[in-house]
């Protein structure tokens, strides 16, 4: 009777989110929310600025990092808050009796986390053209390469808070939230690398968003794209992913050892 | 009939503590069998073995003929699980959990699934109800619905008639010695409630410490015991053992 496949298993706990996500309107204003409420403040701050510095703000460069960055930390929000819900409702057990591998789960996990990025960021990115006149899609391909490279920053770190989650339980919830900004002032995203003491670039050379964040500034006011940048912010990525990967699988072969599947949620 | 399941010196220690101590037995196809003991015996470790959910220190699990420890995910689609300390989602309506479950399992045509599951669990009312609205004997109802979604040739159940009125109890003993019946499936459950036992099983398997220290059908048991039910064999083997 079952003859389950691996897309069909991702698309099971696709609909398991989506089904989350319809069962709350508040929960869907809320994706849109927080994105548009940073593009109205920052937009405001821009324009202040725009009088006094017209440098700082030029091309539209502080609402559009502002935006690209809440890219990072929706990616990252939506993927973890998703398998927190699998803890909340105390239903890993449930899943991983079911034929769900954990390379499923994080298939099922980064899709739903993208289309929660996309359904948060566009109403953001379209509404500051009409209020600030500023229009992140004017960068054109390159904000594509951008969004990916920050969208894979965001899972990285997810597939290392959720490894972690699995392993210490609902204790380690906190690091959901704080986690992303502990590389926010190293990805140089207000200001040039240049700006940073030199221990201070010494480490942001690692971290992929700051070449999304030097990239943006050169294509913004430089006008000039360097695929260079891009390209070290994915390698980067790449490295990151396959760390937070093995980190994932390691925290749960743990968990299955200790008998945490079960548990979880306690 | 064939074994499904077969352990050998099945063990699993936490730290200092052994849980689980060389277990060895088998489930013939067909087969209801209780597993009884007191808290700490070993009951839901030698579970999440069996379900995959806990990694075993030493031992082999065979389940419908392979190496369950090696290759699980071969036959985790014909198995199933329902507990009531295991929730399903609970902002998901019954259906949604039905389908998301029909889905995860592979079943073929999820809707028809689902109508047959509900109208065998009395849940046709309750499909468009969120899981948190329901009552806990709704919930186990759902839970047991869930566990059968896949038509399992292997059903786990830990404590299934939890939480239920006694009609209900009936009910459900009745349903799965059906299922059993139609579908030749295997039964194995935890549970603590010795009449259910003695009413549905074929093998009871009595855990203490870790060990299976009694093991045979209820009838053989109470002969052997000379007693008039479970709950009395259960109390003597457990001051045995003490004395």
């Amino acid at each position: 009777m079952q003859k389950g496949s691996s897309v069909g298993r991702i698309t099971a706990l696709v609909l398991r989110y989506l089904y989350l996500l319809r069962s709350s309107w508040p929960r869907i204003i809320e994706i849109a929310y927080w994105p548009t409420m940073q593009m109205i403040i920052w937009g405001f701050v821009s324009q202040h600025f725009s009088r006094s510095s017209p440098e700082l703000t030029a091309g539209g460069i502080l609402i559009s990092v502002v935006l690209v960055w809440d890219c990072l930390f929706r990616s990252h929000i939506s993927y973890t808050l998703s398998f927190l819900e699998e803890l909340w409702s105390r239903n890993l057990g449930n899943l991983f009796v079911s034929p769900l591998r954990p390379r499923e789960m994080i298939m099922a996990l980064a899709s739903i986390s993208m289309m929660r990025t996309l359904i948060g960021m566009i109403p953001a990115a379209i509404l500051a053209i009409p209020f600030f006149d500023v229009s992140v899609f004017q960068m054109g391909l390159p904000l594509l390469g951008f969004f990916l490279n920050l969208v894979l920053t965001g899972w990285a770190i997810s597939q290392f808070v959720t490894g972690i989650l699995i392993r210490y339980g609902l204790g380690a919830e906190s690091l959901t939230w704080v986690l992303p900004f502990l590389i926010a002032p190293f990805s140089c995203i207000y200001y040039p690398l240049s700006t940073l003491p030199d221990w201070m670039q010494s480490i942001a050379v690692f971290i992929p968003t700051t070449y999304v964040f030097e990239g943006m500034r050169a294509l913004l006011l430089g006008g000039s794209f360097e695929p260079e940048l891009m390209l070290k912010g994915f390698a980067l990525n790449s490295v990151y992913l396959i760390f937070g990967l093995i980190s994932f699988f390691v925290s749960f072969q743990a968990a299955r050892r200790h008998g945490l599947l079960l548990q979880s949620g306690e | 009939m064939n074994d499904i399941l077969q352990t050998e010196k099945l063990t699993k220690r936490f730290s200092s503590v052994l849980a689980v101590d060389s277990l060895s037995f088998a489930l013939r196809q067909g087969s209801i069998t209780a597993l009884l003991g007191g808290n700490g015996a070993g009951k839901t470790t030698t579970l999440s073995m069996l379900l995959g959910l806990l990694e075993p220190t030493s031992g082999k699990i065979s389940l419908f003929g392979q190496d369950f420890i090696r290759n699980r995910y071969n036959v985790l689609g014909r198995m199933n699980f329902s507990s009531p300390y295991v929730d399903l989602p609970q902002r998901l309506t019954v259906r949604e959990n039905l389908t998301v479950y029909a889905r995860l399992y592979g079943v073929a045509d999820v809707r028809e699934r689902i109508e047959t599951v509900s109208s065998e669990f009395r849940l046709q009312d309750l499909l468009d109800r969120r899981v948190r609205r329901l009552s806990s004997g709704q919930k186990t109802r759902v839970s047991l619905a869930k566990s059968l979604i896949n038509r399992p040739e292997f059903l786990l159940l830990d404590e299934p008639t939890a939480s239920l009125d006694p009609d209900t109890t009936v009910w459900i003993r009745d349903f799965l010695k059906n299922y059993r019946d139609t579908y030749k499936a295997t039964i194995l459950f935890a549970s603590h409630d010795m009449r259910e036992v003695q009413l549905l099983c074929d093998e009871v398997l009595l855990m203490k410490r870790g060990k299976i220290v009694e093991e045979g059908s209820p009838q053989e048991l109470l002969l052997k015991h000379g007693k008039d039910d479970l709950e009395q064999v259960f109390l003597d083997v457990s001051r045995e053992e003490e004395a």
